[in-house]
């Protein structure tokens, strides 16, 4: 499957300044796995130690969170969106 | 780094992994996403405060300026802080306990504490040179940084989500600022001003500018402290939303002492309030979890509305490492809680206050709050911004013709009582 990651600005070094970087992968997992293997680097930043994602990381699958679905593993479609937020406040 | 004479700030601090920055825009750690914090000089903070300088300074927040991030002469000053804190007696006795105070924060400029956080953060604003400034809103933001945007002659884009209430749309609208209306949740909304923030140049204040903006809570401890006689409370009650206000008064507290102005490390229990149809934090704490799972809201309390907390896993470890608890209300206890604590002090609170006054029932039920403590609970908003919660349950007792005899059937009343 094809997708698009959509990159923060505190990302962009990685990235070589892209705002977007498309990429292959079957799950979300798998995508942010493949954008590693392309700029290598965020595998770190968005995964502890233990190879969970980092908790004030929100990554987003068309428009939803993928705490709302199946986390790493929510399967992505061809031409699909994944867009890594950081956490704000608020109120 | 950016040189600034005239606070005690030595830089921006990572929560979460302890990596420094210099004082800028920036609101993440660029290493793991944590949430930035001040970082202060509290030596030097002691050596430039004192009881009577504060005792000396403007009645409002502004007195407490060698704690904040700002400086002082390029204050945006409505007016804000320095709010009553008063004895609830009569509410205290009808809950069962005996030393209960209401920090009544409606009485900001915008009638809501979000006044404190907007004054620090567009004052660091102008201090940084931006032109417009924004926020992503679940209403009492909205009002406030239309407001001081105003006052201060910055353009403003204020983000909320379209199923605000009226009034609160109304009362930022007024200001003259754009007000942008997102078909979605304020988590949607968020979601899009922290991409709009990479966007545009502009003063995003819960989101490029919340390390500054969230300082600005810390005034609710240190007025709090100054008038029960530089005392800490033993319990407190604060509603949890991001849980960045929680979060920030425990550190307010907990700064007095580190500066000098209380006489003994403060042990103040604190307690967090949500509402059921969003609480994700309380959920954590009543399951013992570690892990916060966002929720998508569903309660008449839309200011509390936030289903993906940013600063809940701070808020969790305060309220667990104070003993104190965390409660989950329905929406039929947060409009009784407004009536009851209407009824009982004459302060009419809007649904999150509600939920607070709700919350502190339920822990006074259960023993958590005991009556041999001293307890301050913090109502954050007013009551006139969200008339939708009570309207259903509050009118005329009765409607009568202008006459005795209508005035007698309608009610018994013995002569002269």
């Amino acid at each position: 499957m094809a997708v698009t990651v959509r990159i923060p600005t505190q990302l962009r070094t990685l990235s070589g300044g892209a705002a977007e970087v498309d990429v292959a992968g079957a799950t979300v997992g798998d995508a942010l796995k493949a954008l590693d293997g392309e700029y290598p680097g965020f595998n770190e930043r968005l995964f502890d130690d233990s190879g969970a994602l980092r908790r004030f990381v929100n990554v987003f699958l068309a428009e939803e969170d993928i705490r709302f679905l199946q986390g790493v593993d929510t399967p992505v479609a061809d031409g699909q969106t994944i867009s890594v937020v950081p956490a704000v406040a608020g109120g | 780094m950016a040189h600034t004479p005239a606070t005690h700030v030595l830089g921006l601090r990572c929560r979460e992994c302890g990596r420094e920055y210099d004082v800028a825009p920036v609101y993440t750690c660029e290493w793991c996403f944590g949430p930035l914090e001040v970082a202060y000089d509290y030596e030097a903070i002691a050596a430039s405060v004192s009881r009577e300088s504060i005792a000396a300074g403007p009645l409002s927040l502004w007195r407490y300026g060698p704690l904040l991030p700002v400086e002082f002469d390029r204050a945006v000053d409505l007016g804000t802080g320095f709010t009553p804190l008063v004895k609830a007696d009569r509410l205290a006795a009808e809950l069962g306990l005996r030393d209960v105070w209401i920090k009544n924060d409606t009485r900001n400029p915008t009638n809501s504490f979000k006044d404190r956080v907007v004054s620090i953060a567009l004052s660091k604003a102008l201090e940084f040179g931006f032109k417009v400034a924004a926020c992503a809103s679940t209403g009492n933001l909205a009002n406030s940084v239309a407001a001081h945007a105003a006052r201060a002659g910055l353009r403003s884009y204020v983000f909320i989500p379209s199923n605000l209430e009226q009034g609160k749309i109304v009362t930022t609208a007024v200001y003259g600022g754009k007000v942008v209306a997102i078909s979605g949740n304020y988590d949607d909304v968020n979601r899009l001003c922290a991409e709009l923030a990479g966007v545009y140049e502009w003063a995003f204040v819960n989101v490029n500018m919340r390390p500054f903006y969230a300082e600005g809570s810390k005034t609710l401890a240190f007025e709090t402290a100054e008038q029960l006689g530089w005392e800490t409370p033993d319990h407190i009650v604060v509603p949890v939303a991001s849980g960045s206000l929680l979060t920030k008064i425990h550190k307010g507290f907990d700064e007095l002492y580190k500066v000098g102005l209380l006489d003994s490390r403060p042990a103040v229990r604190v307690s967090g309030a949500q509402a059921l149809g969003c609480s994700p934090v309380a959920q954590a704490y009543l399951d013992n979890a570690d892990t916060i799972r966002p929720v998508k809201p569903d309660t008449i309390a839309k200011s509390l509305a936030i289903g993906n907390p940013a600063d809940g896993y701070f808020a969790l470890d305060v309220v667990r490492a104070s003993g104190g608890g965390m409660a989950a209300v329905s929406d039929g206890e947060i409009v009784e809680g407004m009536r009851l604590l209407a009824r009982t002090e004459g302060i009419f609170a809007e649904t999150a206050g509600g939920v607070t006054v709700a919350t502190l029932r339920k822990l006074a039920a259960d023993g958590v709050i005991r009556p041999d403590e001293r307890v301050v609970v913090y109502i954050t908003g007013h009551g006139l911004k969200t008339l939708e919660a009570v309207s259903p349950t509050c009118g005329p007792t009765a409607t009568i013709a202008p006459t005795l005899d209508a005035f007698h059937e309608a009610f018994d009343i013995e002569e002269s009582s």
